[in-house]
């Protein structure tokens, strides 16, 4: 089935489902419909290890009778799912309240055009050449050095994805897409000493992956860094965050100015609209239309027109991230978030990476988080993490078995700076952060 | 034959009117080339959902998954392809995909050797259909209440409750059909408190194998109300929590969240044959302090992490993992058992059909010691004592882990006294294991609110311990 077919019978299925909850008396509906097919290879110690052959659908439909609403999903994408689906929606739909934030979508914010931003790049790989390219990655991490003695492979992962959503406003469009990845994972051994680490790359288009051995040889290194890993006394010291684990700062903050957080009150930046809340050089920003973004997407899960957006202008926190629900419940409109936030950045104050480890003299490089220590009503931060410890700007040594803790309020207000060194396969664009100070625990 | 295998044979196969001889076409096409293990499992879920929120019913979902898995292993090479239709065209299909992986030639599978029968663990029922509608809305309403009604600073309650009923059936490559229905229902509360300006958090719930009348039974949800708005009461007044090595006591039940992430993890067969685990080939060894026993017990009845058979067809065991310290053995699937020599263990899990199974845990626990848990704390001059916890995660290479205390106290002087704010844990594995000195007598388990995740796959677990005393651990508060 070419694209644009699969496309065409994607938008019927939406079609039937639109019908059938009008059939079966709803007064608005709206459904979304995927279905995915793609290869997964792993090559381990340079064989074979597993071939995948997926193959997901995915379907979900809300029902709305006045103000009540029922929703349910399948798997399955056959007319007798699609009834039994729309049917227990329905039925749902009867014991759910009356609530007046309910409903679908402001007409006027709905996409007018589809425009296409180049997210279709499919891969035609059979098994035997993807795992080609995986041993490729792999050889070359275990070239790298003899103390790379085991592995857990390298894989080559590509799919292929198209994407319908319609609404009983009249709205119904869809695209289809690519994703390609590679990843490898090794392991180093020094005496009784084992450390693992990863690395790997992402994209829409299967020639803009970077070279596998490339990819192999960063997950070597990033590997032999770790051993030797120290412990390190507890202290209050700087904290930078490479920029690879850098994203997971800004899901913390995109968590906070969820609508729904906001108006559960369930954030610690409740009410910040206008306020300072990072230093005066930051704009936090999203970019959904970017051509072939990892994230881009031309409308939201609702079918709002999505749009490039500030959330962060000079420091000054702009606006929530707000679905259709939360917009009601906040008495606001609607900024195309309903499935996220898309090709984030944040600005880099410039420094290089190595100009970042001058500024901070003397501190932790942290390299990689641990656990889901972030309390997100309080914006109290407590994690497990591992790095470097760095003196007179440079880095020293290896160090594990740490944790940082602060307040994600005062790590915002405190960012000291953010590194020009954000070529990271995240869809989340960032350099390494720069914080004044935190607690570090250790021995 | 078994109720459940009965309801999954008319479920899986007679309704998509599947015989047992086309099943048998669909395995030898598994089996056509050098292919030494191959399965065929077939999965029908309903899963319903409901949401409380402003003490209106916000949300219901329903949920259908369905669809077929087919294997074929050959050494330690897998092909897995999989299907959300059960037409013998689309089976055939993905047989053929699967057994790519292996090379021509003549297959080499061989029955597995036979662990009794199964003994059914919990009822077949479908726990979708346990409570009128009615009934469950107002499960949720007086929750919502009690928890209202509990404190004058409860600003906002989220109840959710939902129930799964999953058919399984599996097929192995001797033509034995093992089946099994599991039903699980889950419940929580999760409050938000408001005082001068300040807010905080509390959650609690459970679950388990049953229907949805477990949570009127001892007034469990009421229970739960309550629970969320006590921690998050307690939470309103903790102070920052200390930061660097501190002895720490951990109580009893969910804290055992430890044992999974310090221990369970690392001893998971597809690991240790890899030899990329801190547990790697240290069978018989000391890997933990002598007063610590640690088992998998997939065979607890009713329990959110009980199996009566696993994803493959074997019966779920009680395992001895640690044995007074001393590594006694791994969890195992059926290939990994193969390829390390040693029986499979029933610990052969996935999150669907769409899924390769692997080695998981089911309840993990520490059996109970000889302290009381007041001498525990008494012993202790200054340290903390933490009574919940959230997620945890392992390195499992390293060894390194941390889990989340949500609620914890200091310990001054042997008394309990301040609540500290939520800070990690983090430690190494078999060293802290080794720092374990003291374990009490009240052995507990979760109120069954465990997920495992483990390479993007999602099953239901356990864990469980009783009050233990571990002499020194990295504490990640803020007061350095």
């Amino acid at each position: 089935m070419t694209d644009s077919e699969q496309i065409a019978r994607l938008q019927g299925i939406v079609e039937d489902l639109l019908a059938e909850a009008r059939k079966q008396g709803a007064d608005a509906a709206e459904a979304g419909v995927s279905a995915q097919t793609g290869l997964s290879v792993t090559v381990r110690l340079g064989e074979t290890e597993t071939i995948e052959h997926t193959s997901d659908n995915g379907l979900g439909v809300t029902v709305y009778f006045g103000r009540r609403k029922g929703s349910a999903n399948t798997t399955d994408l056959r007319p007798e799912a699609i009834r039994e689906s729309v049917a227990a929606a329905c039925r749902i739909a009867r014991y759910t309240s009356e609530d007046p934030a309910a409903g679908l979508a402001d007409p006027e914010l709905l996409a007018r055009d589809v425009p296409d931003l180049d997210l279709y790049h499919p891969w035609d790989i059979d098994a035997e050449r993807a795992a080609d390219v995986a041993r490729r990655c792999e050889d070359a991490a275990r070239a790298a050095d003899p103390r790379i003695t085991n592995s857990e492979g390298a894989t080559l992962y590509t799919q292929r994805s198209g994407f319908v959503y319609g609404n009983t406003l009249g709205f119904i469009g869809g695209y289809p897409t690519t994703r390609h990845s590679l990843s490898c994972a090794v392991i180093a051994q020094q005496g009784d000493e084992m450390q693992r680490d990863y690395w790997y790359d992402s994209s829409r288009v299967p020639e803009a992956l970077a070279d596998p051995a490339a990819i192999g040889r960063r997950a070597a290194e990033r590997t032999l860094a770790r051993l030797d890993g120290r412990r390190l006394g507890t202290r209050e010291c700087p904290v930078l965050f490479r920029a690879d684990i850098a994203p997971s700062l800004l899901r913390s903050l995109f968590g906070a100015i969820r609508g729904h957080a906001v108006y559960r009150k369930s954030t610690f930046l409740l009410d910040q609209v206008g306020e300072q809340i990072f230093p005066d050089w930051v704009t936090v920003s999203e970019d959904p239309l970017k051509p072939r973004g990892q994230a881009s997407a031309p409308f939201d899960n609702e079918g709002v027109a999505t749009r490039y957006r500030e959330l962060v202008s000079a420091g000054v926190l702009q606006g929530y991230l707000l679905d259709s629900y939360a917009a009601r419940k906040l008495g606001l409109q609607s900024t195309a978030s309903a499935g996220g936030v898309r090709n984030a950045h944040i600005s880099s104050s410039g420094e290089s990476f190595d100009e970042l480890l001058k500024q901070m003299d003397r501190g932790v490089l942290v390299t990689e988080l641990m656990g889901h220590g972030t309390n997100m009503v309080t914006g109290d931060y407590s994690r497990g993490a591992a790095g470097f410890w760095v003196e007179g700007g440079e880095i020293r040594y290896p160090i594990e078995e740490i944790t940082i803790a602060g307040n994600l309020r005062d790590m915002f207000g405190q960012l000291a700076a953010v590194g020009s060194d954000d070529d990271i396969p995240s869809s989340i664009k960032t350099g390494s952060w720069l914080i004044e100070r935190m607690t570090v625990g250790g021995d | 034959m078994s109720h459940s295998l009965t309801i999954a044979r008319e479920t899986l196969l007679d309704v998509p009117g599947l015989s047992e001889a086309q099943l048998d076409k669909v395995m030898d096409r598994l089996l056509s080339r050098r292919v030494d293990a191959a399965d065929i499992y077939f999965q029908y879920a309903r899963l319903e959902s409901w949401v409380l929120e402003d003490g209106i019913i916000k949300e219901g979902s329903h949920s259908i998954e369905q669809g077929a898995g087919l294997r074929a292993i050959s050494g330690d090479k897998t092909g897995f392809a999989y299907t959300d239709s059960l037409e013998m065209s689309r089976l055939l299909e993905a047989a053929g995909a699967a057994r790519a992986i292996a090379q021509a030639g003549q297959h080499g599978a061989q029955g597995v050797a036979g662990r009794n029968a199964p003994v059914p663990l919990y009822r077949p029922i479908n726990p979708l259909d346990s409570l009128s509608e009615e009934q469950k809305i107002d499960l949720m309403r007086r929750a919502d209440a009690a928890a209202r009604g509990a404190d004058p600073r409860v600003q906002q309650v989220i109840v959710s409750l939902v129930a799964a009923h999953d058919i399984v059936l599996v097929m192995d490559n001797a033509g034995q059909i093992n089946g099994d229905v599991r039903p699980l229902v889950r419940m929580n509360v999760q409050v938000i408190v408001e005082q001068n300006g300040k807010r905080e958090q509390g959650s609690a719930g459970g679950g388990a194998r049953e229907a949805l009348d477990f949570f009127l039974a001892d007034d469990r949800a009421l229970g739960y109300a309550r629970e969320a708005v006590r921690q998050a009461l307690v939470n309103l007044e903790a102070v920052a929590a200390p930061a660097g090595m501190l002895p720490v006591v951990l109580g009893p039940g969910w804290p055992g969240v430890l044992l999974h992430e310090a221990v369970g993890h690392g001893l998971e067969g597809d690991f240790n044959r890899k030899g990329t685990s801190a547990f790697s080939g240290r069978i018989g060894q000391q890997v933990a302090s002598p007063l610590c026993t640690v088992v998998d017990d997939g065979t607890m009845p009713n329990r959110r992490g009980s199996l009566t058979i696993d994803d493959e067809g074997t019966p779920s065991g009680y395992n001895v993992l640690i044995e007074n310290g001393i590594l006694k053995g791994y969890m195992q699937d059926r290939m990994n058992a193969r390829l390390m020599g040693v029986a499979p263990t029933g610990n052969g899990r996935r999150e669907s059909y769409a899924h390769l199974p692997m080695p998981r845990m089911t309840n993990t626990y520490m059996l109970a010691g000889e302290h009381k848990p007041d001498e525990i704390i008494a012993s202790v001059k200054h340290g903390l004592y933490a009574v919940n916890f959230g997620g945890g995660q392992v390195d499992i290479t390293s060894g390194k882990f941390v889990f989340s205390a949500n609620e914890a106290y200091l310990i001054e002087n042997g008394k309990v006294t301040r609540p500290v704010k939520g800070a990690t844990l983090i430690g190494n594995g078999p060293e802290v294991m080794g720092h374990i000195s003291m374990v009490g007598d009240d052995l507990a388990l979760d109120t069954g609110v465990g997920t495992c995740g483990k390479e993007g796959q999602s099953v239901p677990v356990g864990v469980g311990q009783p009050t233990l005393k571990i002499d020194q651990l990295t504490v990640g508060g803020t007061a350095a």
